[in-house]
C-alpha cells in the first residue's frame, strides 16, 4: 500500500478498496465541486397507484431491490443500542447467500457484535461508517477484509453527493411509517425521535426500503422521510429495544470531577461573553456535556439571558431549557431520550434536523458556522491543540466521529475533557489519530486547566483576568506526564491500514494502523 | 529473602476497579523474576511498569519470584504500595519501607490557625478518589484509616496512604489523616508521621490520656525521623463520656489545633439517633464549641451526610457557624463551595467590623477611654469580636491583608 504524507503530515493510503483517495489538503483548501452523484430519476406510474408499496417480508423486498453480490447497503443510527433490525437484515443476506457488501451505517454500537461473524465469513467486505466497540477491536487487529472509512455526519452526505459510495440499497428503520413509505421518528413504540440521518439515503439510493413497526394509514404524519423517495414498505413486529433506543432518562455525570469541568465550561462561556441574549449553543450527550448546560443554565437565569436557539443532541435538559424559556428552539440532530422525543413530538419549536441543513460541506452554508459554542468530548488533544475522538491512545478504534468535525466550525469550539482518565493521557504530545485539525479548535478545558489555542487571540485577551485556571497546553501536558509518566509510543504495522479518518471534504486526514502484535 | 513455595496476593479486581491493580507475588525454586501483566494500559506503560516491579523486587530481595499484575490504570505509587504488601504478607518480618520520591508540590507546611472550613474525607483504601480531591479545593483532606477501611485492609491501606502523602498532589490542601481507634492507631502513626502529614485525627476520643498518648508517639517519631515541621492533632469526640471530658481533652497537648465531633456515633451512644432539627446534640456540639474556645482551638463540626441535599447543608452550616463552629467535614466534594461560602463572613459583617476596629485604633491613638461609633458604645468583646471578622475575612481572601 502506497503511503504519502497529507498536510497535515500524517501518513495516508492513495487507494483503499480500490478507490482512489485524496490526501487532506488543509482545512476549506479542496472543494470538490460538480455533479458527479444523481438521485435515480423515476416515473410515478411506476409504482401502485393507491399508493400500497407493502412488500410481505424483507427478505422479498430485498430481491425485489435485486440484492447481489458486492452492492452498497445503508442503515442508520437512530435506533442506537437497541437496532435489531440491522442484525436482522443481515441474517437475511447471510442466508441468501450474498458476499462482500459495503456496509454504510450512519453509526455503529455495541449490539452490532453480532456482524462480526459476517465480517469474518465474507458477507460483509467492509464498514464505511463508525466502528464501535467490539467492530472497533475487530478493525483495528486488522480482521476486516477491506478498509474501513469513518466519516463525519455531514461527510457522509458529502461522500454520497460527491460519488465515493453509491448506495444500491438503503434500508430505513421507521419508527411510523405509512404503506406509501412517509415515515418519522416520533410515534410508535420504538420511536427515536428524528431520523434525519436517513435522508440523503432516502434521495440517492437505487432502492429505499422502509420497514416499520408501527404502519398506519396513509398520510403518516409529520414525514420526515417523503414517501416519494421509497420503493418498499416491510413491516415487523419490532424494530428494536425500545429501553435502548432511548433511555427512558438521561442522567447527569455524578463524578465530581466531571462536574467541575462542566462547571469551568459554564464559567468560561459567561466570562468569554459568548452567553448574551439570542447566543446560540450545542450540547451533546455525554455526562460532562449535559452537566454544562445546567451550569450554564444558572447563569443564564441569574442574568436574564436567553439563547436564541440551542443545537442537540436533545436531552430532558435542553427541553427543560425550551420549556421554561430560556431557548426559543431547540434545533435537534438526535433525540436521547423520552423527554426529547416527547418535546419533538409536541413542540413546533423543538425542530428536526438532518446532516444536510446541519453539517453537509455541500450545502450553500450549514447550520453548524451558525452556532457561537460547542461543547464537545474528545479521546485526546495534543500539544497542537489537534485531537482526536475515534481511537484511544493504546490505537484501537473505539468511537465513530458523529457531527463532532462538522460542530468544529463552530464560532467556538470546546472541548471538555478530562486530562487522563485511569493513566492514560488525553493531554499529551501528538494525537495518535487526528480527527479534528487544532486550528479549528479554539480551547481546551480539563479538570487541571484550560488552554486557549494561542491563535484566539481575543479569547485570551478576555480571559486574562479571570479567576479560571488557564494555563498554557503544554503545562497541563508536563502536569499529566508528571501523574502518569510520559507514554511509550505505540507499536504499529505501518503495512496496513486498516481504516481511514475522512475530513469533511471527503479528503483523508489520517489512517489508522493495524497494531502489532505484542 | 527466599523462602520458595510461598505465596500472597493483594489488591483489587473486578469489573469496577479504576486506577487499582491487583497482584500476585509467588516464591519460586530458580529462573529469576518472572512478571506476567495484564494492563489496560500495556501499550503505553508496560515497559515502565515492568521496570518499576523489577527495582521493588531488587530492594526487598526478591531474587526467584512469578509475580502477576493485574492492572486497572493504577499509578505507580498504588503499585508500589499493593507489591509491598505482597511482600509483608509473604515476610511479615519484613521492615524495610520502599519510598517514593516526595511530590515537590507538597513541599508546604500548615500552621496551628489556617483556615479549617471544609474537611474532605477519603476511604483510605480506595486511591481512585485520591488524586483529584485537591482540584476541589477543600481546606484540609482527610486519608481515613478508620471507619471506611474493612478490618482486613488496615495494613494495604497504611501503605497507601503512605504512598499518598509522599506523592500525591494536595494542591495546596493541608493533608490530614484519622487513625483508627487506640491502640491500633497507634501503628497508623509509623506509617504517617515520618511522611509529609499535617494533621491526625484522633477518633473516639474519651480522656486526655489519649492525646497525650498519641501526641507522645508522635514526637517520638519526629524525633527518631529528625522531622522538624509541626504536626497538629485534632480530636474527634463521639461519645458522652468524650462530651463529659472535651474541655481536657481539647487543653490536653498544645498541638492540638481543633476539637471536632462526630454525630453518628455520639447519637448512638446516648441512645437516640439524628434528627435534622439536632435537639439531641445541641448540648454536645456546644460543649464541643466551649471546651475547643476555652483551650483557644478551632472548634469543627461533624459531617453533612445527605449528599444530594444541598439546601440542607446550606442550612446546617449557617447553624454551625452560628454555634460557634469554623469548620465542618464534608463526604464529597460538592458540598466544599457551599460550607465555604456560609462559613464566610457576610459583606455587612466584614463593612461593620472595619468601622469597629478603625475607630479602636483611632481611640487608642489619641488616648481615648471610651469608643464610639455615632451614637453606639464598643466595647472590648465587640471588638475583639471586629478583629476576629476581620482575620476570617482575610484568610477567604474577602479583604486584603493591608485593608486599612
Amino acid at each position: 500500500m502506497k503511503l504519502i504524507k497529507n498536510s497535515a503530515g500524517r501518513l495516508v493510503p492513495t487507494e483503499v478498496n480500490s478507490q482512489k483517495q485524496i490526501p487532506f489538503k488543509g482545512v476549506n483548501k479542496y472543494k470538490p465541486l460538480g455533479t458527479k452523484a444523481k438521485p435515480p430519476i423515476r416515473t410515478s406510474v411506476d409504482y401502485p397507484e393507491n399508493g400500497n408499496k407493502n412488500v410481505r417480508n424483507l427478505k422479498e423486498a430485498l430481491k425485489k431491490a435485486g440484492l447481489k453480490n458486492g452492492m452498497t447497503i445503508s442503515t442508520h443510527h437512530h435506533l442506537r443500542d437497541g437496532d435489531i433490525l440491522t442484525n436482522y437484515l443481515f441474517d437475511i443476506i447471510h442466508e441468501m447467500g450474498i458476499k462482500n457488501i459495503r456496509w454504510f451505517p450512519s453509526a455503529s454500537f455495541p449490539v452490532h457484535e453480532h456482524l462480526i461473524k459476517y465480517l469474518e465469513d465474507g458477507t460483509i467486505h467492509h464498514i464505511e461508517g463508525s466502528m464501535n466497540g467490539p467492530l472497533g477491536k475487530f478493525t483495528t487487529e486488522g480482521k476486516m477484509k477491506g478498509t474501513g472509512i469513518l466519516r463525519s455526519h455531514g461527510g457522509r452526505y458529502q461522500a454520497v453527493q460527491d460519488g465515493e459510495v453509491h448506495i444500491d440499497i438503503a434500508v430505513i428503520a421507521a419508527p411510523t411509517a405509512d404503506s406509501f413509505g412517509n415515515a418519522n421518528g416520533v410515534n410508535g413504540k420504538s420511536a427515536s425521535g428524528l431520523i434525519g440521518f436517513a435522508l440523503v439515503d432516502s434521495e440517492y439510493a437505487d432502492k429505499v426500503i422502509v420497514v416499520t413497526d408501527n404502519l398506519v394509514p396513509f398520510p403518516c404524519v409529520p414525514w420526515q422521510i417523503q414517501g416519494n423517495n421509497v420503493d418498499y414498505v416491510v413491516q415487523v413486529d419490532s424494530l428494536g429495544n425500545s429501553s435502548k433506543i432511548v433511555s427512558g432518562t438521561t442522567e447527569v455525570t455524578k463524578s465530581p470531577d466531571r462536574l467541575l469541568i462542566a462547571e469551568y465550561v459554564a464559567q468560561f462561556i459567561d466570562e468569554a461573553g459568548i452567553m448574551k441574549n439570542g447566543f446560540s449553543f450545542q450540547a451533546g450527550s455525554g455526562g460532562t456535556n449535559l452537566a454544562f448546560v445546567l451550569y450554564l443554565k444558572e447563569r443564564m437565569k441569574k442574568k436574564g439571558i436567553k439563547a436564541r436557539f440551542v443545537r442537540g443532541g436533545s436531552t430532558k435538559y435542553l427541553v427543560q431549557l425550551l420549556e421554561e424559556g430560556l431557548t426559543d428552539y431547540i434545533l435537534d440532530g438526535q433525540t436521547f431520550d423520552l423527554e426529547g422525543v416527547r418535546s419533538m413530538r409536541e413542540n413546533p419549536n423543538h425542530i428536526n434536523t438532518s446532516p444536510f441543513t446541519s453539517y453537509n460541506f455541500h450545502g450553500k452554508g450549514n447550520f453548524a458556522s451558525i452556532v457561537d459554542v460547542a461543547v464537545l468530548g474528545a479521546t485526546e488533544v495534543d500539544i497542537k491543540f489537534n485531537a482526536n475522538v475515534v481511537s484511544h491512545s493504546d490505537g484501537y478504534l473505539l468511537h465513530g466521529i458523529g457531527g463532532w468535525q462538522n460542530c468544529l466550525y463552530s464560532k467556538c469550539s470546546i472541548l471538555a475533557v478530562p486530562s487522563f482518565r485511569d493513566r492514560i493521557p488525553v493531554i499529551i504530545d501528538k494525537v495518535t489519530t487526528l480527527c479534528g485539525p487544532g486550528e479549528l479548535i479554539d480551547v481546551v478545558i480539563t479538570e487541571r486547566g484550560i488552554a486557549i489555542n494561542p491563535r484566539r487571540k481575543d479569547l485570551i485577551k478576555v480571559m486574562a483576568n479571570s479567576s479560571l485556571p488557564i494555563k498554557s497546553i503544554k503545562e497541563i501536558r508536563d502536569e499529566v506526564y508528571s501523574i502518569c509518566g510520559k507514554p511509550s509510543k505505540l507499536e504499529i504495522d505501518h503495512n496496513k491500514v486498516v481504516a481511514l479518518v475522512k475530513w469533511v471534504d471527503g479528503t483523508v486526514l489520517d489512517s489508522i494502523f493495524k497494531l502489532k502484535k505484542k | 529473602m527466599d523462602n520458595k513455595g510461598l505465596k500472597s496476593s493483594t489488591g483489587h479486581r473486578g469489573e469496577k476497579i479504576r486506577s487499582d491493580c491487583y497482584i500476585e507475588i509467588e516464591i519460586t525454586k530458580s529462573s529469576g523474576i518472572n512478571i506476567e501483566l495484564k494492563s489496560k494500559v500495556a501499550s503505553l506503560y508496560g515497559a515502565e511498569i515492568k521496570n518499576q516491579i523489577s527495582a521493588m523486587c531488587g530492594f526487598f530481595g526478591l531474587r526467584n519470584a512469578k509475580i502477576f499484575l493485574e492492572d486497572y490504570g493504577a499509578l505507580p505509587f498504588v503499585i508500589e504500595a499493593r507489591f509491598e504488601h505482597a511482600v509483608n504478607n509473604l515476610f511479615p518480618s519484613n521492615e524495610r519501607e520502599y519510598l517514593l520520591p516526595y511530590n515537590k508540590n507538597n513541599n508546604y507546611i500548615s500552621s496551628k490557625d489556617r483556615l479549617r472550613r471544609s474537611r474532605l474525607y477519603l476511604p483510605g483504601n480506595e486511591p481512585k478518589f485520591f488524586l483529584n480531591a485537591g482540584l476541589h479545593k477543600p481546606d484540609g483532606i482527610i486519608l481515613d484509616l478508620e471507619d471506611s477501611v474493612a478490618p482486613l485492609e488496615k495494613d494495604a491501606a497504611r501503605l497507601l496512604v503512605r504512598n499518598a502523602l509522599r506523592c500525591i498532589d494536595f494542591y495546596g490542601s493541608e493533608r490530614m489523616v484519622r487513625i483508627n481507634q487506640l491502640p491500633l492507631g497507634l501503628k497508623d502513626l509509623e506509617y504517617i508521621v515520618p511522611n509529609n502529614v499535617h494533621v491526625i485525627l484522633i477518633p473516639k476520643c474519651e480522656n486526655p490520656d489519649q492525646v497525650i498518648e498519641v501526641n507522645d508517639h508522635v514526637l517520638r517519631i519526629k524525633h527518631e525521623n529528625n522531622i522538624k515541621n509541626d504536626i497538629y492533632l485534632m480530636p474527634i469526640i463521639e461519645s458522652a463520656l468524650g462530651v463529659i471530658k472535651s474541655f481536657k481533652i481539647a487543653a490536653a497537648v498544645k498541638s492540638n489545633c481543633a476539637l471536632t465531633i462526630g454525630l453518628e456515633d455520639y447519637t448512638a451512644d446516648i441512645g437516640t439517633h439524628r434528627t435534622i432539627e439536632g435537639k439531641e446534640s445541641f448540648f454536645a456540639r456546644t460543649m464541643v464549641v466551649n471546651a475547643a474556645k476555652a483551650s483557644g482551638i478551632q472548634a469543627i463540626d461533624t459531617v453533612f451526610s445527605d449528599i444530594a441535599d444541598m439546601e440542607g447543608l446550606k442550612q446546617s452550616v449557617i447553624e454551625a457557624k452560628s454555634l460557634g463552629f469554623e469548620g465542618k467535614g464534608c463526604i464529597h466534594p460538592s458540598q466544599i463551595p457551599i460550607v465555604h461560602k456560609y462559613f464566610e463572613p457576610t459583606p455587612e459583617e466584614i463593612e461593620k467590623a472595619k468601622k469597629i476596629v478603625l475607630a479602636f485604633e483611632d481611640a487608642q491613638s489619641n488616648g481615648y477611654g471610651v469608643i464610639s461609633i455615632g451614637s453606639k458604645m464598643i466595647d472590648a468583646p465587640v471588638v475583639k469580636r471586629a478583629q476576629q471578622t476581620i482575620r476570617m475575612a482575610v484568610l477567604n481572601n474577602l479583604l486584603d491583608e493591608n485593608w486599612k
